[in-house]
């Protein structure tokens, strides 16, 4: 996918002025939460569940070279193959290869952020192959040419009318004056057209939610089916999944699956969990002839051994952007790449750099609501911390921030003047403010009025106070 | 080679090269016992209540079901269910002896087809392996007798099941496949696919609005035999 992180300032000006954005953000914004917490509160050992997700992975990663050869040796045992894909260039050809030698004509496809990563339609496209999304959200960010904007929800930031222009603008052969009276006209429009191309495909290709060691399976979770419909019926299913998605056994799974789904939509388990182990056995009546694994690495095997290391226990359950402020005001397509929200401003840095990323990790408050949902427990503004810190050692902000940064901390280390430089602003900017109390003005800091008023300092500094209160004065 | 280049990469970030063999024996004895984390107590029950906590769970995510005694009183349950939908009385269905051992004759009305399902089959039956009452999710593993096909392609998919193959948590219902089928198939266990089956299929994704029947069965229903009471 195109790389436009490092306009993310703008982007996210420009999204907060959509207004089809802001009447979805407004319509989505609870709903995620409640469901989440709902789930939760019905679940007493949850929180004992976060940290044993987080126990597995961590051990998972520490073996990691272990735990994929093993997985690796049982996919071959069940009969099917796995290629290794070092970067996306490997993984586009590898996946191309497949296609190629089988003939293909149309792939029909599951959901998957991997294969946005690694831009698997375009180059299908390129070679005259027709990749369909299958999922509702990505069918029509594909009729649409649009990335998603959401890693579970890909399409939330569309609105009805946007779909009943799409599914008229491409459905051609549909009476063009026929009526959408409710969503549900929309899906089956959807359902109808998709089902044709399901039964057509010569290739199915899906992500994977986990990779299982014990049995060399590969692990899919959807509510729609179409997972399922994509890895059953053509004959040949390629699983694209990166390292980090392995864990050891089947029981590892469950605790893991525990997580996912009530961290993600609410649910207690998704409607269709699916482990897929090789290909069609013999007498089996269905399934495809042949099974694929494309494992990737594409930058993760970097982040192994750095402070970034526990990102890579990421179960993609999007809970980290479904309650992050910046995120529910920015929309997912500000980030500018494959993977927005927090667990975004982490990662992508890690995968395209932080000289191209580095607005992301700095798009934060830091009000931890995000760690504090994070089903295996990553500290997501910690590692932001750390992108900050890497941006400011490479020197990779302007001029302007480093200075201003520069005569802050000089200050700051020098407790004396800076209280003598805080009391003399705090009394400055009182006296400047006059009876109103509140500026609408302020030389450097017009990005703060011009949206609202900044209030003056009312009284003494915390330190003064602080001080006096010690003294009983208070 | 991206493979070589992957190992050696994970390798260098964990500081070390490949593990002692003594690591790697410790390793391997957490795989051969596939340890049990933590099982939440709301499936901890005695079996009926579990069966009811499962029919319960199904009700929540939009399933239907109703209970008969014996397997005989299949045929007349289905019969009724497809009615009571204005449901076409044609069927795919499983290959599977459980099945195949109940006299469908009683009910004439119904035309049964034996094998996977195609795209103009609109009612499907399905063997039910095992049913998990933690969460009301069914288990369907495939085999020559239970294909996958059932699962996805129809508007209507019905699973017979018997109570007894109720259990508490998704770790049960492994152990059951790893007991039924360890020994009998060289190697791995698991068969070419497990779908874990919750409710009929859904989409949110018009408008974040829960809407049933996006890509598989629009209707999932359940005849559960109770083959535990004595």
């Amino acid at each position: 996918m195109q790389i436009n992180s490092p306009n993310f300032k703008a982007r996210s000006t420009a999204e907060i002025a959509n207004t089809g954005l802001q009447k979805a953000l407004v319509r989505t914004r609870p709903r995620f939460p409640a469901a989440r917490a709902a789930a939760v509160e019905k679940l007493p050992e949850f929180e004992q569940l976060r940290d044993i997700g987080r126990d597995i992975k961590n051990h998972t990663l520490a073996n990691l070279d272990f735990y994929l050869e093993t997985w690796e040796r049982n996919v071959l045992n069940a009969g099917g193959h796995v290629h290794w894909a070092s970067t996306a260039e490997d993984a586009r050809k590898i996946v191309l290869d497949i296609c190629q030698r089988v003939g293909a004509k149309t792939v029909t496809k599951g959901k998957s952020m991997i294969s946005e990563e690694l831009s698997i339609n375009e180059h299908l496209e390129k070679h005259g192959i027709t990749p369909v999304e299958t999922d509702l959200g990505e069918y029509i960010l594909q009729i649409r040419k649009e990335a998603p904007s959401h890693i579970i929800a890909p399409a939330f930031h569309l609105n009805r009318e946007d779909w009943e222009e799409s599914f008229r603008k491409v459905h051609t052969d549909l009476p063009a004056d026929r009526t959408f009276n409710e969503r549900r006209d929309i899906l089956i429009e959807a359902r109808t057209r998709l089902r044709e191309k399901f039964l057509a495909a010569d290739v199915g290709i899906t992500g994977a939610n986990f990779l299982i060691a014990e049995t060399g399976s590969n692990v899919i979770v959807t509510n729609e089916g179409n997972g399922d419909l994509t890895q059953t019926l053509p004959k040949v299913h390629i699983v694209l999944a990166s390292i980090e998605k392995v864990v050891p056994t089947l029981e590892d799974a469950c605790n893991m699956l525990r997580l996912l789904a009530r961290s993600a939509t609410g649910q207690d388990m998704s409607v269709y969990t699916t482990f897929s182990t090789g290909a069609r056995r013999p007498g089996d009546l269905d399934g495809p002839e042949e099974y694929h694994v494309v494992v990737v690495d594409n930058g993760r095997s970097a982040m192994i051994g750095t402070e970034f290391q526990e990102m890579l226990r990421c179960i993609r359950c999007a809970a980290c952007m479904n309650h992050c402020p910046v995120y529910q005001t920015v929309g997912g397509h500000s980030y500018g790449w494959v993977y927005p929200g927090p667990m975004g401003s982490v990662l992508t840095p890690s995968l395209i750099g932080v000289d191209k990323a580095g607005h992301l990790p700095n798009a934060s408050t830091f009000c931890g609501k995000c760690e504090s949902v994070c089903p295996v427990k990553i500290p997501l503004p910690k590692l932001m911390r750390h992108w900050r810190e890497r941006e400011f050692e490479r020197h990779l902000q302007p001029m302007g921030v480093r200075t201003n940064l520069a005569l802050w901390a000089f200050v700051a280390k020098r407790p004396g003047l800076y209280r003598l430089a805080t009391r003399i602003a705090a009394k400055g900017l009182a006296l400047l403010a006059g009876r109103k109390g509140r500026f609408s003005s302020l030389p450097f800091a017009g990005g703060w009025t011009k949206g609202r008023e900044l209030p003056a300092p009312e009284g003494d500094t915390f330190f003064a106070r602080y001080a006096k209160q010690q003294r009983g004065e208070a | 080679m991206s493979r070589d280049a992957i190992f050696s990469a994970i390798r260098r970030g964990l500081r070390r090269g490949e593990l002692p063999a003594d690591q790697t024996l410790g390793l391997y004895a957490r795989l051969n016992a596939h340890p049990r984390h933590l099982i939440p107590a709301r499936s901890r029950l005695p079996h009926p209540q579990q069966v009811d906590l499962f029919l319960r769970n199904l009700e929540k995510e939009f399933g239907t079901y109703n209970r008969v005694m014996r397997a005989r009183d299949v045929p007349a349950a289905i019969a009724d269910y497809l009615a009571s939908q204005n449901l076409p009385t044609e069927m795919a269905i499983a290959p599977h002896p459980e099945l195949r051992a109940i006299d469908w004759s009683s009910r004439p009305m119904i035309t049964l087809r034996e094998g996977r399902a195609e795209a103009s089959d609109l009612v499907a039956v399905q063997h039910g392996y095992a049913a998990i009452a933690e969460t009301g999710t069914l288990m369907l593993p495939a085999s020559p007798q239970r294909p996958t096909t059932l699962n996805l392609l129809c508007d209507t998919e019905i699973v017979v099941l018997r109570a007894s193959r109720v259990v508490g948590a998704m770790e049960e219902a492994w152990d059951m496949l790893r007991y039924e089928r360890e020994g009998m198939v060289a190697g791995n266990f698991l068969p070419r696919n497990v779908m874990f089956v919750t409710g009929p299929s859904r989409s949110a994704d018009i408008e974040s609005t829960l809407e049933l029947g996006a890509h598989g069965p629009r209707r999932l229903h359940v005849v559960l035999i109770d083959d535990t009471a004595g």
